[in-house]
C-alpha cells in the first residue's frame, strides 16, 4: 500500500484534462459498480450456499418424488403423482401426521406459557441475573442424545424414577413407551426441557424493551403482578410471541431425534407406530432406500409447514393491525 | 483507488475461495484415490490406514496388534455403529460410492442383501484367499460368495449355534431343577418350554418373568425350520410358511400366558433387566454369551447354559468380513481379513468372546471342547456349542430377512403391549410385509 500510494498521487496531477476523460469514466464505472454491485457480492456467499444446500435439494427432491426411485437401482421410472396418490391413502402417513401434531401441541403450548411466566419472574431486578440466564440456556446446549437417553431412563417402565415417584401415590407402573398418550407426553417433556429456557430468554429480551413507566403506573393503580403480566407485558411483546410460536411450530413439525432415540432406534416409532412422527416416517422410508416415496413424504411435510406458516402469517398481520 | 478496489475485491475473493474450496472437496476424493492406489503398490513402506467397521465389540483389538507386527506401516482404526444402522449405512455408502470402511462386517441376516452387489466388493480370490476354502463350513463359505459362485466377497468369522441360557438362582426359587442336564430335559420342544414357563410364572419369583421378549425366541424358532422367510429363489414366503405361523402363534401364546418380561433385546431396559434378573431364560446363540457378560458383569455365576428347545439345529447370526471396492488398500484389507478369520484367532475369539468358530476342524480341538465358561457357572459351552454347530442345518437367508424379522417383532410387541389380539397382529404383519420390496 505504502509504495503504491505515491504512484497514484504522481500519476494523477500531470494528466491533461482531455486525456484523463476515459480514465475518469472508467473510474466512474468502477465506482458505480462498487456501489451497486458489491452489496450483492457481499450477500452472494449465503445465496450460493442456499442454492446448493437449500433450493437445489428442494427442487431435486420434487423431481425424485415423481419417480419410482430406489437407491440400489440405476433405473428410475417416471410415475407422475403416483407416489402422492399412494401417500394420501397410506394410514401410516396420517398416523405420523397425527402424532406430529399431537406432540407439537403437547410440547409447544405448555412450553410457551411456562416460558412467558419464567421470563416474567426474571424480568425484575435480581441478584446474580447472569447465573439465572445461563442456567436457563444450559438444557439447550446439552446434546439431544444425552437428553433423550437420560429421560428414557427416567421414563423407564420397571426401574424409572418417574414411575418410582408415582408409586408413592399408589399408582401402578406406567409403560410410557407403549401408550400413545403416554409416549407423546414423555417426548413432549424432553422437548420442553430443551427449549423452554431458550424461549424464556427471547421473551425476557422482549420484556426488557417494555417501558418501565407502564408498570409503575399500573402498580400505582393497584394492579397485581399477574394482571400486569396479562394486561401490559403480553400485549406489548405480542410480535415476539408470534415469532416464537412460528419458530416453535416449525421446530415441532420436524421432530426426529427424540422419538427415534426414545424407541432405541425403532424406525417405526414403537411397535404400533404410536410415536412415529413425520420426520421419522420419512427417515424410515429413506432407510428402506425407497427414495421416490420418501421424497413425496418430504414434500408433503414441506407443504404442511408452508400451510402452518401461512396461518401464522395471517395471524401476525391481524395482530399488527390491532396494535396500530 | 486501492481502497476502492478492495471494496469489490473482498467479496469476490470470498466467493472465489468458497467456490475453490467446494471444488476441492469434490475433486479431492478422486485425486486421493488415484494417489493411494498407485503409490500403495509402489512403496510398501508407505503409511496406510485401514478402517474396520463393526456393529459391536468383536474383541479384535489384540489381533490388530498382531497384524501390526507384520505390517508396521499399517494403522488400524475401528469404528462401531448400532446393528441396524451399521448395515443401512453400508448400503448407502455402497450406493453413493463413498464412506465405506476398508473392512466391513456383515451379519448373516444381511449377507444375502450384499452378495448380489458383487461389483461393489473386492473379489478376495484375487488376493489368494481361495486357499481358505478347506477350512470352512461349506454353507458358511458359500454365504460369502457372489450369487453365481465365481467371486469370494466375504470370509466368515463366527456362526451362531443355539443354546438356552438360564438363571440358576431364579430356577431354584421357583422349584425348578438347576442342573443343566435336567433343565435340558425340561424342554425338548418349544411347547414344553412354554409349559415350564407357566410353572415358573405361577411360582411368582421376585417379579421375574420366563424370558426377555418374544422377538428373539421367534427368530430362533424360525431359524430352526428348514425354510425361513425366503425360499431359494428369493421369494418372500414368510406369510405362507407354516413354520413361521407356528412360531408366531406359539410366541403369542407365551406372551398371553404372561411369560414375557416385555424387554426389547439390546435396549437399555433390557440391560438393566439382565442385571436385575427380570427374566429366567434367554435364547443364547454362541455370541450372546459375550453380550450378556458385557451387559451384566455383576451376574457372574448366576447363569448356566442348557440345550435349546426344538432339538438343536438353527443358526442365529454369525458374521462375514467383506472389503468394499471403495477401499484403497485391497491387498492389506484382504490380509487383515485373512488374519481376523484365521484358525488360531477364531479359537482365541471363542475363549475370549464366545464367538463360535466357522472352521469345523476346531470343533474337535480340545481347547474348545474342553472349554468351560466361568461366567456361566463353568458350563461346558465349548461342548454345548460345538455339538449345536455339528447338528446345524443351514437355512437360506433372503435379502430383506432383517426387515421381515422387525415386522414380526413389532407384531409380537403389539400383542405384548395389549394393543392387538394375536390375529390382528398377524394380519397387520402380513400387510406390512407387502411394503417390503
Amino acid at each position: 500500500m505504502a509504495t503504491r500510494a505515491p504512484d497514484n498521487v504522481a500519476a494523477i496531477p500531470p494528466a491533461p484534462p482531455v486525456r484523463s476523460s476515459p480514465g475518469t469514466n472508467r473510474r466512474h464505472l468502477v465506482h458505480r459498480l462498487d456501489v451497486k454491485g458489491s452489496p450483492y457480492a457481499y450477500v452472494a456467499p449465503f445465496f450460493l450456499l442456499f442454492c446448493a444446500f437449500g433450493l437445489f435439494p428442494l427442487a431435486y427432491t420434487a423431481w425424485v418424488s415423481l419417480h419410482e426411485w430406489t437407491l440400489l437401482s440405476d433405473v428410475h421410472t417416471f410415475v407422475g403423482l403416483d407416489n402422492f396418490r399412494t401417500l394420501l391413502a397410506d394410514d401410516y402417513f396420517w398416523n405420523a401426521t397425527f402424532n406430529t401434531v399431537s406432540i407439537g401441541v403437547f410440547s409447544t403450548a405448555p412450553q410457551l406459557l411456562l416460558a412467558i411466566w419464567l421470563a416474567h419472574l426474571l424480568n425484575r431486578p435480581l441478584k446474580a441475573q447472569t447465573i439465572f440466564r445461563v442456567t436457563l440456556l444450559l438444557p439447550n446446549v446439552t446434546s439431544v442424545v444425552a437428553v433423550v437417553v437420560i429421560f428414557s431412563q427416567l421414563f423407564g417402565r420397571d426401574y424409572g424414577l418417574i414411575n418410582w415417584v408415582l408409586s408413592w401415590f399408589g399408582a401402578g407402573a406406567v409403560d410410557w413407551n407403549a401408550g400413545t398418550a403416554t409416549s407423546h407426553a414423555a417426548i413432549s417433556v424432553m422437548i420442553m426441557w430443551r427449549w423452554t429456557g431458550y424461549n424464556t430468554l427471547i421473551f425476557l429480551a422482549a420484556m426488557q424493551a417494555v417501558p418501565r413507566e407502564l408498570y409503575e403506573a399500573a402498580t400505582i393503580d393497584g394492579a397485581s403482578g399477574f394482571t400486569q403480566l396479562r394486561k401490559i407485558t403480553v400485549p406489548m411483546i405480542r410480535p415476539t410471541i408470534v415469532f416464537v410460536v412460528i419458530t416453535s411450530t416449525i421446530g415441532a413439525m420436524q421432530i426426529l431425534a427424540e422419538p427415534l432415540l426414545f424407541g432405541t432406534y425403532s424406525l417405526t416409532g414403537g411397535p404400533d407406530r404410536q410415536y412415529q412422527t413425520l420426520a421419522l416416517f420419512i427417515y424410515e422410508n429413506f432407510t428402506k432406500l425407497d427414495f421416490g416415496y420418501a421424497s413425496a413424504v418430504s414434500w408433503m411435510m414441506f407443504v404442511f409447514i408452508v400451510i402452518v406458516a401461512a396461518i401464522n402469517y395471517l395471524l401476525t398481520r391481524r395482530t399488527r393491525g390491532s396494535l396500530t | 483507488m486501492g481502497k476502492l478496489r478492495a471494496g469489490v475485491v473482498t467479496p469476490l475473493l470470498a466467493v472465489a475461495v468458497l467456490a475453490a474450496s467446494v471444488a476441492a472437496c469434490g475433486g479431492g476424493g478422486s485425486d486421493a484415490t488415484n494417489a493411494g492406489a498407485s503409490s500403495g503398490a509402489a512403496q510398501p513402506a508407505e503409511k496406510i490406514k485401514l478402517t474396520v467397521a463393526l456393529f459391536s465389540d468383536f474383541h479384535f483389538a489384540p489381533i490388530y496388534e498382531e497384524f501390526k507386527k507384520t505390517h508396521p506401516n499399517v494403522e488400524i482404526v475401528e469404528r462401531r455403529a448400532q446393528f441396524n444402522d451399521h448395515h443401512k449405512n453400508l448400503t448407502t455408502q455402497l450406493a453413493t460410492g463413498a464412506g465405506a470402511a476398508d473392512v466391513e462386517a456383515v451379519e448373516a441376516g444381511y449377507i444375502a442383501q450384499f452378495t448380489p452387489l458383487a461389483d461393489k466388493f473386492y473379489d478376495l480370490n484375487e488376493y489368494g484367499l481361495t486357499k481358505r476354502q478347506g477350512d470352512y463350513l461349506d454353507w458358511k463359505w458359500k454365504q460369502g460368495l457372489s450369487p453365481d459362485g465365481s467371486k469370494l466377497l466375504g470370509l466368515g468369522t463366527d456362526v451362531g449355534g443355539l443354546a438356552m441360557c438360564y438363571r440358576t438362582d431364579l430356577f431354584k426359587k421357583a422349584g425348578l431343577p438347576t442342573d443343566r442336564a435336567e433343565v435340558s430335559q425340561l424342554w425338548p420342544t418349544w411347547e414344553q418350554y412354554m409349559e415350564a414357563g407357566k410353572k415358573f410364572v405361577a411360582a411368582k419369583v421376585d417379579g421375574a418373568k420366563w424370558f426377555d421378549g418374544p422377538g428373539e425366541n421367534f427368530r430362533a424358532m424360525v431359524d430352526q425350520a428348514p425354510v425361513g422367510f425366503y425360499d431359494q429363489q428369493n421369494n418372500l414366503v414368510a406369510g405362507t410358511n407354516p413354520d413361521v405361523k407356528k412360531a408366531f402363534d406359539l410366541n403369542a401364546a407365551m406372551v398371553q400366558a404372561d411369560e414375557s418380561a416385555k424387554l426389547a433385546a439390546f435396549s437399555p431396559p433390557w440391560n438393566t433387566g439382565l442385571t436385575k434378573g427380570s427374566f429366567a431364560t434367554i435364547i443364547c446363540p454362541a455370541w450372546k454369551l459375550g453380550s450378556i457378560k458385557d451387559a451384566a458383569p455383576t451376574t457372574s455365576g448366576k447363569w448356566d447354559v442348557a440345550a435349546v428347545p426344538g432339538g438343536g439345529g438353527g443358526n442365529q447370526g454369525g458374521t462375514h468380513l467383506m472389503a468394499p471396492k471403495q477401499g484403497k488398500h485391497p491387498k492389506e484389507a484382504a490380509e487383515l481379513i485373512d488374519l481376523l478369520t484365521s484358525k488360531d484367532n477364531q479359537l482365541k475369539l471363542f475363549t475370549e468372546a464366545g464367538a463360535l468358530p466357522s472352521i469345523p476342524a476346531l470343533y474337535d480341538d480340545p481347547t474348545i471342547t474342553g472349554f468351560k465358561n466361568p461366567f456361566f457357572s463353568d458350563a461346558p459351552t465349548g461342548k454345548i456349542f460345538t455339538d449345536a454347530a455339528k447338528a446345524l442345518k443351514p437355512q437360506y437367508v433372503g435379502p430383506k430377512a432383517g426387515d421381515v424379522l422387525t415386522t414380526f417383532g413389532n407384531a409380537l410387541q403389539r400383542i405384548e403391549q395389549g394393543k392387538q389380539s394375536p390375529d390382528e397382529a398377524w394380519a397387520q404383519a402380513l400387510k406390512d410385509l407387502e411394503r417390503i420390496k
